[in-house]
């Protein structure tokens, strides 16, 4: 074959890739269009004030139904979450809030790549004040009182296919602005022992009511632990196995988590329980599905949580003594948090 | 191409060397071909490997926790199929571009199967593919970098083509990332661009890559069996660079444990972790060609050695009580020099002392060495960390570092280095 025809070859396959290539980005860039557009029998969703505190029972959430309002911050009545949204122009991948204080965890477009980064918000939605994340955003939780706000990021892997991710958790006392980066700074007992291991990974921090105490997953060794952490000692203890993105009940005395069942599929291995903290007693809730979220208690009776939905994901409730069945309560919407 | 073929022509006649003579000094035109595959091909792969953390946890909303948990099988099979690519490279009397090719469009063919593939199980197994087709490819195109140059130009040549292979690979999270943002969370898009990429990669190998045996093979010389593979082993200057680099690979320490242990150690802020292994890169990226011609000069050996001094410096620097703020860069211009004087550096060092018939076998082998001590490294160093925290096992890295330095140097291969 002469240089000549070579070259040829080369550039006519450059002309059909290049086609190729620019069709797929066009098509999802026109995907991406049809998502600015609201999409009929969609929530009604008008743009307005928005308090974490004061303005009644409400419950503010992630809102993911297309249109102009796509990932802004919503409420809507707390006795019905399908009602009339109310948004509130602050865009948030995820977000929790308790006693008129909020974080959200928000994408930062950057010339080459997102940054991530946790905002505190007060009653009115205002900033008070911002924290790097170092990874994509997985969880969020504010303390009962406010002054304590937590998140979980995952950290991915950079080499060459590269598979490991790790995750991060932090915590940031909203009233002194202090942030543990990790929960690694914390001294870990493990039954009963001091424990240090280089693959330790924390996610999913739920905080009692008195301001020191916190539950969370440990992970180490291909198994998962409850600990139980100390924000004064700055310390952790395992207290249960096999329970991840634990959520304590209001009145303290139990978590609301995702167990790993045998025999389920690797894709699809959770399996929603409730854990009697006195007692040690599971009880399997009645939602069949796998669920991957941290949930959220309603009330002491209670749970809400997201499931994949068609427009990202949905909001379910299930009773938390395992009677019952699962509901979905609103299509379009993650992240909920139920203020008043 | 022809910007990488006019710079680099450019730079090596710009270079008048004293007494060296009125020698050829252009890199050949085989090496800037391979040195633009690879460019090409690390753009597509580094598209994916960017994009994939929040493909996986915000596009489909799956938790990638315990998703490297295979690494170690992965590890062991990529080796195998390491040293299975550089023996059938050599069978035959030189089939090193149809292997490596077959490599390339393995992983190429794995871009549209990231489409379809939506749960973990078989996102790992595509991404296993595609590193099988890498691990096949390495040796067989080390050999023909090194089959296509001079013996007395052969560092530059591999400075060259790593210095091409990481401007790719600096760029595919560029690219990765434009193409996300122009279709907001558009992942098909960041895959379908992804494999056109690697196509092109594919047939720049096919129509610009000689093919057949890149040097006229001796009649007489050793047919390439798999017996004749592991007998390599019997000479002792290769015997003694495998050891070595085995020996040094045993100390060292993975990007993502150094990264770790700058952050911990010198208080990095949690934006720019993500942006440590860029600094690797791109002072490797600086430092490939330049190192690679003062190896050609100075002794490929000596080069080799002199890097992991950079390594045993960075080491240093972490443990040292100094927190200035240019700690950080002086550590990554460390472990950058590092990579540009012994990555490149030691294929050329090895291609010294394996015939030219034998060559892709003996170039997996070394490889192959140095990636399970390098595993085996992680493996112990995060034993250590868990048993007597990030310091003592950094100390005891640098420690095994010195001592596998001063074996290495006791060691040395006495083979005629090519003079310059």
């Amino acid at each position: 074959m002469t240089l000549r025809s070579r070259v040829l070859i080369l550039v006519s396959a450059l002309v059909v890739l290049v086609a190729v290539a620019a069709a797929s980005v066009l098509h999802a860039a026109a995907r991406a269009d049809r998502r600015e557009q609201a999409g009929p029998g969609g929530p009604r969703i008008a743009a307005g004030r928005l308090a974490l505190a004061g303005g009644g029972p409400r419950v503010v959430f992630r809102n993911m139904a297309w249109g102009p309002h796509r990932d802004e911050l919503v409420s809507a009545p707390a006795d019905d979450p399908s009602g009339p949204r109310t948004a509130s122009g602050v865009k948030c991948l995820r977000f929790y809030a308790a006693s008129g204080t909020g974080v959200c965890l928000q994408a930062v477009h950057g010339p080459v790549r997102d940054t991530y980064r946790a905002v505190i918000l007060d009653t009115r939605l205002k900033e008070r004040a911002r924290y790097d994340v170092p990874g994509i955003p997985s969880r969020a939780r504010v303390s009962p009182s406010g002054r304590f706000a937590a998140w979980t990021a995952f950290v991915g892997g950079d080499s060459y296919a590269g598979t490991a991710f790790s995750t991060r958790a932090a915590i940031a006392d909203t009233r002194t602005g202090r942030l543990t980066p990790t929960l690694e700074a914390y001294r870990t007992v493990k039954d009963g022992r001091p424990y240090r291991a280089a693959d330790v990974n924390f996610w999913g921090v739920t905080f009692a009511a008195d301001d020191r105490t916190f539950y969370a997953t440990m992970a180490t060794h291909g198994s998962t632990y409850l600990v139980r952490g100390d924000l004064r000692t700055r310390t952790l203890t395992t207290l249960h196995p096999n329970v991840e993105c634990p959520s304590l009940s209001p009145d303290g005395t139990r978590i609301a988590y995702k167990k790993r069942v045998k025999g389920a599929p690797e894709d699809a291995p959770w399996h929603l329980y409730v854990l009697n903290l006195s007692t040690g007693h599971e009880t399997a809730l009645a939602e069949p599905r796998s669920v991957d979220d941290q949930l959220v208690w309603r009330d002491n009776r209670t749970l809400v949580y997201a499931l994949p939905g068609d427009y990202g994901a949905d909001l379910y409730t299930v009773p938390a003594d395992g009677t019952g069945k699962a509901h979905r309560v609103a299509t379009a919407a993650v992240s909920p948090a139920y203020v008043d | 191409m022809y910007v990488a073929d006019s710079r680099a022509t450019a730079s090596a006649a710009g270079a008048v060397r004293p007494r060296a003579g009125r020698r050829r000094t252009a890199v050949a035109p085989t090496v800037l071909a391979l040195g633009t595959v690879s460019l090409i091909t690390d753009v597509s792969s580094e598209m994916v490997t960017a994009v994939l953390p929040l493909y996986l946890v915000a596009g489909l909303g799956l938790s990638p926790l315990g998703f490297g948990l295979l690494d170690g099988v992965y590890n062991g099979v990529s080796a195998l199929v390491r040293l299975a690519g550089g023996h059938l490279a050599d069978r035959g009397g030189g089939r090193h571009k149809w292997v490596a090719g077959a490599g390339y469009a393995l992983s190429a063919a794995c871009k549209p199967l990231l489409l379809v593939a939506q749960t973990l199980t078989p996102i790992g197994l595509v991404l296993a593919v595609d590193r099988t087709g890498k691990g096949l490819r390495t040796a067989p195109r080390d050999a023909l970098i090194s089959l296509s140059s001079t013996p007395e130009t052969r560092g530059r040549a591999f400075g060259v083509h790593r210095a091409m292979d990481t401007a790719g690979a600096l760029l595919g999270p560029l690219v990765a990332f434009l193409v996300l943002r122009a279709t907001v969370d558009g992942y098909d898009a960041v895959f379908t661009v992804s494999f056109c990429v690697a196509v092109v990669g594919v047939l720049v190998l096919v129509l610009f890559v000689p093919g057949g045996a890149a040097a006229p093979l001796d009649r007489s010389a050793t047919p390439a069996t798999l017996r004749a593979a592991f007998a390599l082993l019997r000479r002792r200057d290769l015997r003694r660079i495998t050891v070595c680099a085995l020996l040094l690979g045993l100390a060292t320490v993975s990007d993502s444990f150094v990264y770790l242990l700058l952050q911990r150690r010198l208080g990095v802020p949690d934006r720019w972790f993500a942006l440590l292994p860029l600094g690797t890169a791109a002072a490797f990226l600086l430092l490939a060609v330049p190192l690679g011609r003062v190896a050609d000069r100075v002794g490929r050996w000596r080069m080799f050695l002199g890097g992991h001094l950079a390594l045993l410096l960075a080491y240093g620097l972490l443990l040292s009580s100094w927190h200035g703020p240019a700690l950080p860069y002086a550590v990554l211009l460390l472990h950058g020099a590092f990579y540009a004087a012994t990555d490149g550096v030691l294929m050329a060092a090895a291609a010294d002392s394996v015939p030219p018939e034998l060559r892709s076998s003996g170039l997996a082998l070394v490889q192959t060495g140095q990636a399970v001590a390098r595993f085996t490294c992680s493996l112990s160093f995060g034993a250590a960390w868990t048993a007597w925290g990030d310091r003592a096992a950094l100390t005891g890295s640098a420690v095994a570092l010195a001592l596998c330095g001063l074996i290495a140097l006791a060691l040395r291969p006495i083979a005629p280095e090519s003079p310059a």
